[in-house]
């Protein structure tokens, strides 16, 4: 039930991997990951998406918290490998229209 | 005329966010069963979970229950999310559901609130009951080719006569 969680450094910032299901008991994990990243200024924070097959109102709750911090600390957040379940929710939220999410083609 | 209940399941799960998944994954286990698609499969997840969400959240100072209801009928499945805890005002909730809106600028956007806008998308019918905790009725109908509900969201005319 735990998220999988991977970060790599890139040159300036770092990109997160998440796996598994986002929802209310592991959105806390997501956070503990995700906000410390956003507080440093300048960093360039990537989250990966590819790996979640599922995400509810916590989840994006999170994403929500992080665009804030990232916001007040001028750093810079954008989503990426979002599965069409996972987008759809994103837009019927009107995340989509706030947030930075990469288009990218089916990957596999 | 309601038309009959073909199947009747019910569970009383701990209200702790571990037990989310535990309802989520009944559910979708049901509707699979009852023929449902994919994707409104995973509406249902996401509904389900939501409903859960907010009792775990709001309904109980200390450890409690939530029950989950499912009412399968031949041409729709009706969920019930319930608890005993304090039960909120939907009224007030209501004023304030939606989506998010670009136009407001990122620090007046809030965390939490988009549960209930999302179930009240993903469902077809969504009632909330409230007088000694609340409790969530969501519907669906499943989908057949050539035989969906009408506009309304009602069953049809004919299979409503019979009786």
């Amino acid at each position: 039930m735990n998220l999988d969680i991977r970060t790599e450094e890139l040159e300036r910032g770092t990109l997160l991997y998440i796996g598994g299901e986002i929802d209310a008991y592991t959105a806390s994990q997501l956070r503990e990951a995700l906000l410390p990243l956003t507080e440093k200024k300048g960093a360039n924070v990537v989250v990966d998406l590819s790996n979640v097959n599922y995400i509810d109102s916590t989840g994006l709750g999170i994403f929500i918290g992080a665009l804030k911090s990232a916001e007040s600390h001028e750093s810079y957040l954008k989503l990426t490998g979002l599965n069409e379940r996972v987008k759809r929710l994103f837009s019927i939220t009107g995340l989509d229209e706030v947030m930075d999410i990469e288009e990218e083609e089916e990957a596999q | 005329m309601e038309k009959e209940v073909i199947d009747h399941i019910e569970m009383k799960l701990p209200a702790r966010a571990e037990y989310v998944g535990v309802a989520r994954l009944t559910v979708s286990g049901i509707a699979s069963r009852a023929g449902y698609s994919y994707d409104d499969i995973e509406d249902l997840k996401v509904a389900v979970a939501e409903a859960c969400t907010n009792v775990v959240d709001h309904a109980y100072k200390h450890d409690g229950f939530m029950g989950l209801f499912c009412d399968l009928y031949e041409d729709k499945i009706e969920i019930v999310v319930s608890d005993r805890g304090q039960s909120f005002h939907f009224e007030d909730i209501k004023r304030g559901l939606g989506p998010i809106d670009a136009e407001k600028p990122i620090e007046d956007l809030k965390e939490g609130g988009l549960g209930l806008f999302l179930i009240d998308s993903l469902m077809d019918e969504v009632e909330i009951n409230g007088e000694t905790g609340v409790a969530i009725v969501m519907t669906k109908f499943l989908q057949r080719d050539g035989r969906e509900p009408d506009v309304n969201g009602i069953p049809t005319k004919n299979a409503q006569k019979q009786q």
